[in-house]
């Protein structure tokens, strides 16, 4: 009785988890579809990011250059 | 062994006589969800365009070839199939054939800036409700249904891939114009 009971609890769970779930139906994108969802909207964000990134990693080559690791480019 | 009530069968309690009936339960339920898209389809009816609260004025589709196009002011293929369409609407609609354009957008300023910046040839509601589409629930944005003069869907476009589409379309508007009513 009492694994019984748990198994229902489970998937009560489950189906709260479930309900969570919903597909987004094409004609329902307008707001995905928004440039401001755009991670790259900014042009301005993403030349300081960049600026940012280069300089932690620039040991490492910075963004796709294969260096040596030395940190001297 | 185990304390019964005389006359009766114990009742199956255990962990795994549950699971047994409930899982196929489950994935039939499931199943049968997926299989009721209600997705239009070829050579099903297409709905009826009235008594959706259409914003705009529906064209005379009795006894025509008719092309209804789904679009919205954000889908950048939508409005890149535009000249394309029109070019249709120009050369088929002497024949029989009505290009209409039912805009899903759910606010109207969008959708008649781009009216007004475009000014198509062809006929355009709006479906601001989305009564209609979700009626019709298409696949993909945009989505294109040709029915012929009776109104049944004989081809369906998801999606539009430029000249390819459009030759489709050419080829598919000029058979159904050519047969008899």
């Amino acid at each position: 009785m009492k694994t019984r009971l748990r198994f229902a609890l489970a998937l009560a769970a489950l189906f709260t988890l479930l309900a969570g779930c919903t597909t987004v139906q094409p004609w329902e994108r307008a707001t995905l579809a928004d440039a401001t969802m755009r991670p790259d909207r900014d042009p301005l964000h993403n030349a300081m990011f960049e600026h940012i990134y280069f300089s932690c990693e620039a040991a490492t080559g910075g963004r796709g250059v294969g260096g040596s690791g030395c940190g001297c480019n | 062994m185990s304390p019964t009530v005389r006359g009766t069968k114990p009742a199956d309690f255990s962990i795994m006589s549950f699971p047994n009936k409930f899982i196929p339960a489950l994935v039939l339920g499931l199943a049968l969800a997926c299989s009721a898209s209600g997705q239009v389809k070829s050579g099903q009816p297409f709905p009826a365009l009235t008594g959706h609260g259409l914003e705009g004025t529906l064209p005379d589709t009795a006894g025509h070839v008719v092309l209804i196009d789904f679009w919205a002011t954000w889908c950048a293929p939508c409005k890149a199939s535009f000249p394309a369409y029109t070019e249709i609407q120009r050369e088929f609609a002497p024949r029989g054939f009505v290009l209409l354009a039912v805009s899903v957008d759910q606010t109207a300023a969008p959708y008649e800036q781009f009216i007004e910046r475009f000014k198509p040839a062809f006929p355009t509601v709006r479906d601001g409700k989305q009564k209609l589409i979700s009626e019709v629930r298409v696949p993909a944005m945009p989505t294109s249904y040709l029915l012929d003069r009776h109104g049944i869907v004989r081809s369906v476009h998801s999606g539009y891939h430029g000249e390819s589409t459009v030759k489709a379309l050419r080829d598919e508007i000029n058979r159904l114009l050519e047969e008899k009513s």
